[in-house]
């Protein structure tokens, strides 16, 4: 049945002819673009929410927009659709000022894919955490003659951390495994990395197996990280009742 | 833009829709199902259990869907035929088939979510109304069947019908295990037309509706439950 332990290290181990090295690249590939993606979106997701809260009617319009489609369409689609219109729309640009056409960097356009959808949620997260700083906070900065950006950075950005924490820790969680998405169109990142030692061994179950540990292990690590965050931004907050953990 | 494809793909498209919808219903149903297992195994079950049906949770919540998918297909696909007298037996056209391994995968990965959903939703009864039914004389199963359960659905339905629509919007991924799903009708039509955009679009525009559809029936449902609002 079932190979002997020996022969199961021997499949994972980090040298070839074991599959380990590359199931570990791939990690690292999937880490990668999911920081990428991260900070895209974020970027995306800080200009959205404070142009939802402009109170500017077209762009609000348009914003609203964006993150509905992106919410209400599924990833899968969204990554296909957006990955070839992304090279389709790059080249066509680079024709219109007669450039020749390229071959786009596979990760590029995964990080530029992921972002882009990122973004829309992160705007979402952003919008709420910055509604639910008190009001007079901010008027407060206001009246001690503070500039948008000195007020952004010294107020707005502590006040709404705490609260963006949660929902931002969740996105980060949930693009790490997003990120398997972009497989289908064929960047080797950890899944696809996987499905290839299984082809070529045999032994899918003990990669599927490894690599979802490897995903888990990404997850658990996180979790951890943000806790340390969030008591890092919480510091010096009243707590409101007895920490359980969960 | 062009359309006219639809005219002589119409049939297939509709049966690849039919096994989304399919999916769907079979993994929320036998998930949540299972979601109510694991919810209570959480909230009042012993060391053990609540040991088991939180790793289960941390394992489905914690890995992508498409790992989870492919394990099932590629790697338990592998090893069933080593089961003496499987490959003979009555199930294995059933076994055989990537629709199978989809529904299933599906349906653990809905109950992992839903499992956490309902297990807020338990704590969140109040002690008042499950003292008043023990008060009663209520067996622990009625006092689950008639209170527990229910209360804790009605507070849970808002983020219910959430789920439900992230499970749908996970449902394409199937066509990577050769499920025929509307997605997989919409890859044939742009691998035999040569239309990158126009399949993606009519695919989009079914799981929009679809979600407006889930939407407006969570919105009756909750409209039906009597609130003190």
């Amino acid at each position: 049945m079932a190979a002997a332990p020996q022969g199961v290290l021997d499949l994972l181990s980090p040298y070839p002819p074991g599959w380990g090295g590359t199931l570990l690249m791939g990690a690292a590939s999937t880490i990668a673009i999911s920081v990428g993606a991260f900070l895209i979106g974020l970027l995306l997701g800080t200009g959205g929410a404070f142009g939802k809260l402009s109170g500017n009617r077209p762009l609000g319009l348009l914003l609203s927009l964006y993150t509905t489609a992106i919410r209400a369409i599924p990833e899968l689609i969204l990554i296909v659709g957006l990955y070839y219109a992304g090279m389709d729309g790059l080249n066509r640009l680079l024709t219109a000022v007669n450039l020749p056409a390229i071959e786009v960097n596979g990760f590029v356009v995964a990080v530029a894919v992921l972002g882009f959808v990122q973004g829309a949620y992160v705007t979402e997260v952003l919008r709420g955490a910055i509604l639910a700083i008190p009001v007079g906070q901010i008027d407060a900065a206001k009246a001690f003659g503070m500039g948008p950006m000195l007020r952004f950075r010294r107020v707005i950005l502590p006040a709404l951390l705490p609260n963006a924490l949660p929902g931002l820790a969740n996105l980060w969680m949930s693009i790490t495994k997003d990120s398997a998405l972009v497989a289908v169109v064929g960047y080797q990142e950890l899944a696809l990395a996987t499905r290839l030692a299984g082809a070529s061994t045999k032994h899918y179950f003990i990669f599927f197996l490894a690599s979802a540990l490897l995903y888990l292990a990404i997850t658990l690590v996180s979790n951890i990280v943000f806790n340390l965050i969030e008591r890092h931004v919480r510091r010096g907050q009243p707590k409101p009742h007895e920490e359980h953990t969960a | 833009m062009t359309f006219s494809w639809i005219v002589s793909y119409w049939p297939l498209l509709l049966a690849g829709a039919g096994q989304t919808v399919l999916l769907l219903v079979i993994s929320v149903a036998f998930g949540f199902v299972v979601a109510i297992g694991l919810a209570f195994a959480q909230v009042s079950g012993g060391p053990l259990t609540q040991y088991l049906a939180r790793g289960y949770c941390t394992f489905f919540r914690g890995t992508p869907l498409l790992i989870q998918l492919w394990l099932l297909y590629y790697g338990v696909g592998a090893l069933l035929p080593m089961i003496p007298g499987l490959r003979q037996s009555l199930f294995w056209p059933i076994l055989r088939e990537g629709f199978f391994f989809a529904a299933v995968s599906f349906t653990l990965n809905y109950a992992a979510y839903e499992a956490e959903v309902l297990r807020g939703a338990l704590l969140a009864v109040s002690k008042g109304e499950l003292e008043a039914g023990r008060a009663f004389g209520m067996r622990p199963f009625t006092l689950i069947r008639r209170i527990w359960l229910p209360r804790a659905i009605r507070i849970a339905l808002p983020t219910i019908g959430g789920e439900i629509v992230m499970q749908l919007k996970a449902t394409p991924l199937a066509f990577t295990v050769t499920v025929m799903d509307l997605y997989a009708v919409a890859s044939k039509v742009r691998q035999d037309t040569l239309l990158v955009y126009e399949p993606l679009i009519v695919v989009t525009v079914f799981y929009l509706i679809l979600t407006a559809i889930i939407a407006r029936a969570f919105r009756l449902i909750e409209a039906q439950v009597p609130s003190r609002r």
